[in-house]
């Protein structure tokens, strides 16, 4: 097995004057789950689309493998692909358009519905996917990314259009699969959604990577980290902490957020002052916010506003690497 | 769940080949209800409009002045042939453009491509797997066609596949049916869009040619006898109607239409995004 499953070089897309995808630099490491996020229109689904050499790059390469996707050998064996864009003839049954997909590779008939067992459209096997829910169609696309037997897999939003049950399905498959070898590469601009799922992601905002990193190390470094605190002595607490920097925000139930300051240094403070503590616990800044920064930066870096305070906001691009 | 995905689930070679490509577009092409429909309207128009327009020639018999009845006696191919091709080519027509631009229209194209991206390849398997079915139901249909002209004539004509050049005319509407399928298919793979490519076929097959008939002179008659489906048409003529291409001249020069449009397709389908 190749060190990297999909290798992204400089990778360049122009619509006429828009430029959807901008020098663009990554890879996809075997073996894990890579969440691809970024918000919409920032040029994620035209870099699957490039991957999957379903577009032409202005200027780059994109390789699966150490080789262009056309160049694969049955390629559904490599890859198995759901794009977010409808990609099935909706008078034509689910069986047969995944019939379709198994003769060109060479796969048999039996596994079509090992696959329609698995994503639970055996039933409706035989029925036009024109009747399709939103969530069916998703079914069917994973049906046909899961045919014939990938090690990677690239998903364009797959939670799309499923309901609460579909996407902890969708969740739970993604893990399995990541836990049985296969590189899954997903892309989403639901934050919260990749940090239930996710092990490294790739952000990108208007084409250009703005990190690609570790999901720990990538809320580690983007999200301030708070410090949920509980005392009967709240208010000496607040002024203590004050004393030594820390930027305190009361909250309705009494309890304190406290930034800037490690919870290890906010019990020293207690102790010392002679305060008691009820709970001290840090809080993890979640993906969403994370990725909130990274926009705002984003936004903040191309059109910055007066009179805003000119503290802390990362240049894009501090992140890539 | 875990179970189905540590099944191996393939036993093949791990070889793309052409084969291949050509069962899955027949499954494709036989999976969809406008195949169906489109060779039905086919064999019904043909085999229905030739035993109309012929039965129609005996019922008049005796109307029509001394000058038609003996051109229709010297050369009655070309009616028998013509009247049920004028209409049923169109659902040839109508087919060829639907299974390029179905494509495109349901996005089916991105799972193509992620299956078969070779390009050419796809297109060709795709051409071969459509033609083939449009000429064994071409042929089938025109001696059907040509059978039953002849018995509805026979009272008042006399035609037989040995007279000279029959034999190739009624072979020669199979073939012209498989050309015409190719041509709209390439139309369809050009414009990509359903109704746009039905309509340039249209314009093309049943328009162009009269419009040229107002051209004045022999240049109307030079630009006519090279249109595509005009020369085309000249494999099914006895008696050529002009005298600028033979039969199989004409056949050629439809050919080689379709075979320019083809390669156009074939070059913005290789360069153009998906």
């Amino acid at each position: 097995m190749g060190a990297r499953m999909i290798e992204v070089k400089q990778l360049v897309k122009r619509y006429g004057d828009t430029t959807a995808v901008d020098h663009l630099s990554f890879t996809v490491e075997p073996g894990r789950i890579t969440g691809f996020l970024g918000p919409n229109g920032a040029g994620k689904s035209t870099t699957m689309r490039l991957i999957l050499g379903l577009d032409r790059p202005t200027g780059g390469t994109a390789l699966i493998d150490g080789k262009a996707y056309k160049d694969l050998t049955d390629p559904l064996r490599s890859v198995g692909a759901l794009l977010e864009a409808r990609a099935v003839h909706p008078g034509r049954t689910a069986f047969n358009h995944l019939l379709y997909l198994a003769q060109t590779q060479g796969v048999p008939k039996s596994r079509i519905y090992e696959v329609l067992d698995l994503v639970g459209l055996r039933e409706v096997a035989k029925k036009r996917t024109k009747g399709f829910s939103l969530g069916m169609g998703q079914r069917l696309g994973i049906a046909a990314a899961l045919l014939c037997d990938p090690r990677l897999l690239i998903l364009d939003e797959p939670v799309n259009g499923l309901d609460p049950e579909g996407i902890v399905w969708i969740r739970n498959l993604m893990k399995t699969l990541a836990e049985q070898g296969r590189t899954v590469f997903v892309s989403s601009h639901l934050m919260n959604e990749m940090a239930v799922t996710a092990d490294h992601v790739v952000v990108i905002g208007r084409g250009r990577l703005i990190a690609d990193t570790s999901m720990e190390e990538f809320i580690a470094r983007y999200s301030e980290n708070t410090v949920l605190v509980r005392s009967p002595q709240a208010g000496k607490l607040a002024e203590s902490l004050r004393a030594v920097g820390a930027q305190i925000t009361d909250r309705p139930d009494g309890s304190l957020l406290v930034n800037g300051t490690e919870a290890a240094a906010i019990g020293e403070v207690a102790a010392a002052n002679g305060i008691v503590l009820h709970e001290l616990s840090p809080q993890h800044g979640s993906l969403e916010e994370a990725f909130m920064e990274l926009t705002k930066a984003d936004v903040q870096f191309h059109a910055p506003t007066p009179g805003a305070p000119g503290d802390a906001v990362p240049a894009v691009g501090e992140g890539a690497r | 769940m875990t179970d189905v995905l540590n099944r191996p689930a393939t036993t093949g070679t791990g070889h793309a080949n052409f084969g291949r490509l050509m069962t899955g577009e027949w499954t494709k092409l036989r999976t969809v209800r406008s195949t169906v429909y489109s060779f039905a309207a086919l064999i019904v128009s043909v085999i229905g409009f030739t035993a109309l327009f012929t039965f129609l020639t005996v019922q008049q018999w005796s109307q029509m002045n001394a000058g038609d009845r003996a051109q229709a006696q010297l050369d009655p191919v070309p009616q028998i042939l013509g009247s049920g091709l004028f209409l049923g080519q169109l659902a040839i027509c109508v087919l060829g453009v639907l299974v390029a631009t179905s494509e495109y229209s349901t996005g089916m194209i991105r799972s193509t491509l992620l299956a078969s991206p070779h390009r050419l390849r796809t297109l060709a398997a795709k051409c071969v797997v459509f033609t083939i079915p449009v000429l064994v139901v071409g042929e089938v249909l025109s001696f059907a066609s040509y059978s039953i002209g002849k018995a509805i004539l026979s009272s008042k004509i006399h035609t037989s596949l040995s007279d000279p050049h029959v034999t190739r005319a009624v072979v020669g509407e199979g073939l012209y049916l498989g050309v015409l399928g190719l041509f709209a298919l390439a139309i369809g793979q050009l414009i990509r869009h359903t109704a746009g490519a039905i309509t340039t076929v249209i314009a093309l097959v049943l328009v162009l040619v009269p419009l040229a008939g107002l051209l004045p002179g022999s240049i109307g008659k030079h630009v006519s006898a090279y249109l595509p489906t005009n020369a085309g048409q000249q494999i099914m003529q006895i008696f050529p109607k002009d005298q600028i291409l033979t039969a199989w001249q004409g056949f050629g020069v439809f050919a080689l239409w379709t075979a320019v449009l083809l390669a156009l397709a074939s070059w913005l389908l290789v360069r153009q995004d998906a």
